[in-house]
């Protein structure tokens, strides 16, 4: 039966010859930073962390890249924080031109400033608004979600939900800080109140020790004991530090939103819908594991980039940005309705799922939330927002 | 709303009854297939179909019921009176959606996990051939003179013809985003190829696959990222052209010869397969959140009635006795 398989497959190729083939070169940076051990171990690190979905967009190209004439080839490159920038030159002068980055807003800024005229990036992980503004870049796409995007996500369903009252804690990290920000930005935008606010200041600390629940549960209540009056509790921790210890952990019974209990997340293994169960399927398949955010975001950049190849038959980069920024550019993946990008900072437009970690609760844009455009420019910075100023045409 | 509903129900008994038979529907959650009685429109029965049962079909003298059950990653196969199960035919792996060829075999299924059409015989349930295709087949449509297969892949966007001799595939056309279904006309001029995420349907001349027209939807006070084509059927005249379109809950009537939208149909929630009854008389809806099916007079072009089925209706086939 497989022989049969490979026999026909040899006649497709004969049938429909490729005018010339045409090879697509990218490259998956990921760089891995020095970091605890997760709170919990159910979030530890896979090896192929990101590089996973890079692989699964390459199958899913070169399948249609066989139809059309193109070869796709994908390098993984792991790297250091200190090593990032040699990587990315040293990939450069090899003749790569098309950059999947899993890197924090310092090196990827790096790299954007050490790129050839005619490189592209793709941002799959640093989640910094300012990346979407004042700090923007031409050559970086991000396909990651930005902290504003995801924060605007629990917004609008929470005021759906008639939860207006925020109590707001935050960690002691400029990561932590920045995403308090982005909350508090959500809910002026939303007409939510944080009606108070408290720092979790890191000081270190046993936490996945055999005593540590014991610490946890003695002093979470008593922090969160005097809060004003609220509906949720927002947890910006996106160093991970304390939120994943929060939920019932609180003095009065508080749900937990942000950085645990209902996360905002650009993917989540649950998802069902939308055809999302043949894709986690395939990506089961591949790995042997569950699908993380880090992963669809990096199939996310070589789906643009394939996206772009197919409807364009180049592998120019000048014409993939071109087209990926044009009106023309539609993805499907597996969230219901096109992605498309933000023409004024290279932002691309998606939905944010909801998910408690068992399954995916709701998905934002949340149903009246209205916008001129489109549903999704309801998440993060609208055009007139952004200080983004290398996008103009 | 409740006035609307006696309205139609009375619309419905003034309607002279089609042809007797039986319309089938298959309970993606469910796991089961719901009888209809399609003169009375009465549930009959409800009975297993093995996991999670999607695609489904009837034999052209209308005795065997063919139903995808895709987590069995076989193709069931009922009698459709007596609604046991006759035997399974291999399918290949996660079996989502098939044609007949018109003489009634083989069969030609999409297997959504694997990137492949699978060519059963349903008379030595063996498969004769299996061909690669783009990631995540799904469509499946049959030229009227059984020449060629189409199939349609939801990731790579492209509609294969496959040469139902050779097994090769002989012309791609590329598609807008998540191609759902193909289907061609009777006289087989056109194929018609629903883009569920894109939100238009091609109108492709099978003659060199060139796309003529894409027809596109538009419903005031609807997003336009709701307007989700799925199912596309055609009645035998070519005149007109139905859409499902998903979330929207509507089905479009299309012009068959302008491809202009004549009328927006309000359906069940989440619609997404078609069936017409022999006559062309009715046309059945599959309504996945709602769990119902709504029924249209094909003629009045109005839905006068909805029948409540299993969870999360899939597909829908209609058997006359």
């Amino acid at each position: 039966m497989f022989r049969l398989a490979l026999l026909v497959f040899a006649g497709l190729m004969a049938l429909s010859p490729p005018v010339q083939a045409q090879e697509v070169r990218a490259v998956v940076l990921r760089v891995d930073y020095p970091a605890l051990l997760p709170v919990s171990r159910l979030d530890l690190r896979p090896e192929d962390l990101g590089f996973a979905g890079g692989q699964l967009a390459t199958e899913d190209n070169q399948t249609t890249g066989r139809f059309m004439g193109q070869t796709y080839v994908t390098d993984v490159v792991a790297a250091t924080p200190e090593t990032a920038l040699a990587e990315f030159e040293r990939l450069q002068g090899e003749g790569l031109r098309f950059f999947a980055v899993q890197a924090r807003a310092g090196e990827l800024l790096a790299m954007s400033e050490a790129a050839a005229p005619d490189t592209l990036i793709f941002n799959t992980l640093a989640p910094d608004t300012g990346l979407r503004s004042a700090k923007c870049r031409g050559n970086i796409l991000h396909v990651a979600p930005s902290r504003q995007m995801q924060s605007d996500a629990v917004a609008q369903f929470l005021i759906w939900k008639k939860w207006p009252r925020w109590a707001l804690i935050h960690g002691s990290h400029p990561e932590d800080i920045a995403l308090a920000e982005a909350y508090r930005a959500s809910a002026a935008k939303f007409g939510a109140k944080i009606v108070d606010e408290r720092e979790f200041t890191d000081t270190g600390g046993a936490r996945r020790t055999d005593t540590g629940h014991v610490q946890v549960q003695r002093q979470l209540p008593v922090f969160t004991q005097d809060l004003k009056e609220h509906d949720v509790i927002i947890a910006a921790d996106e160093t991970d530090v304390f939120a994943t210890y929060l939920p019932f952990h609180t003095w009065r019974p508080s749900p937990i939103v942000g950085s645990a209990g209902l996360r905002p997340l650009a993917w989540h293994p649950a998802l069902e819908a939308w055809g999302g169960t043949q894709f986690q399927h395939r990506f089961e398949e591949l790995t042997g594991r569950y699908m993380r955010p880090e992963d669809y975001t990096a199939w996310l950049a070589l789906r643009v980039l394939g996206e772009a190849v197919t409807r364009t038959q180049s592998a120019d980069p000048a014409a993939i940005r071109a087209y990926a920024l044009s009106e023309n550019f539609e993805l499907a993946a597996f969230k219901g309705q096109k992605l498309t990008f933000r023409a004024w900072n290279g932002q691309l437009r998606q939905p944010i799922l909801l998910a408690d970690g068992r399954i995916t609760l709701s998905v934002s844009p949340q149903d009246g939330f209205l916008h001129q455009r489109s549903l999704l420019d309801a998440l993060g910075l609208d055009q007139p927002e952004s200080a983004c100023t290398a996008f103009a045409q | 709303m409740h006035h609307l509903a006696l309205a139609t129900a009375f619309a419905a008994l003034m309607t002279s009854p089609a042809l007797a038979g039986k319309v089938f529907v298959s309970n993606e959650r469910g796991n089961t297939i719901t009888v209809v009685d399609s003169e009375t429109w009465e549930v009959i029965t409800e009975f297993a179909a093995g996991n999670r049962p999607r695609g489904i079909t009837a034999s052209p003298d209308g005795k065997h019921l063919y139903v995808c059950a895709s987590d069995d990653n076989v193709v069931r196969v009922f009698d459709t009176e007596t609604y046991q199960e006759l035997h399974t035919l291999p399918s290949g792996p996660d079996p989502e959606l098939f044609v007949l060829h018109p003489s009634g075999n083989p069969l030609y299924i999409a297997n959504e996990d694997d990137n492949l059409v699978t060519v059963t015989d349903v008379n030595t349930h063996t498969i004769l051939a299996e061909v690669p295709v783009g990631v995540e087949p799904e469509g499946m449509g049959i030229s009227p003179d059984g020449k060629y297969v189409v199939n349609t892949s939801e990731t790579t966007n492209m509609a294969h013809f496959i040469d139902t001799t050779t097994f090769e595939i002989v012309q791609n056309t590329l598609v807008d985003q998540r191609p759902r279904f193909a289907q061609y006309t009777a006289d087989g001029k056109y194929l018609f190829v629903s883009a569920e995420i894109g939100g238009t349907v091609s109108v492709i001349n099978p003659e060199g696959g060139g796309i003529v027209h894409k027809i596109t939807f538009e419903v005031p006070g609807i997003a336009p990222e709701l307007l989700q084509p799925v199912g596309v059927r055609v009645t035998s005249d070519g005149k007109k052209i139905f859409v499902a379109l998903g979330p929207s809950n509507r089905v479009a009537l299309v012009n068959g010869e302008t491809f202009e939208v004549e009328k927006y149909l309000l359906v069940g929630q989440r619609v997404w397969q078609l069936a017409f009854d022999a006559e062309e008389k009715y046309l059945y809806t599959t309504n996945g959140n709602s769990n119902d099916i709504s029924i249209i007079d094909v003629a009045a072009e109005e839905v006068v009635k909805s029948v409540q089925v299993g969870q999360q209706p899939w597909g829908v086939v209609v058997v006359s006795d």
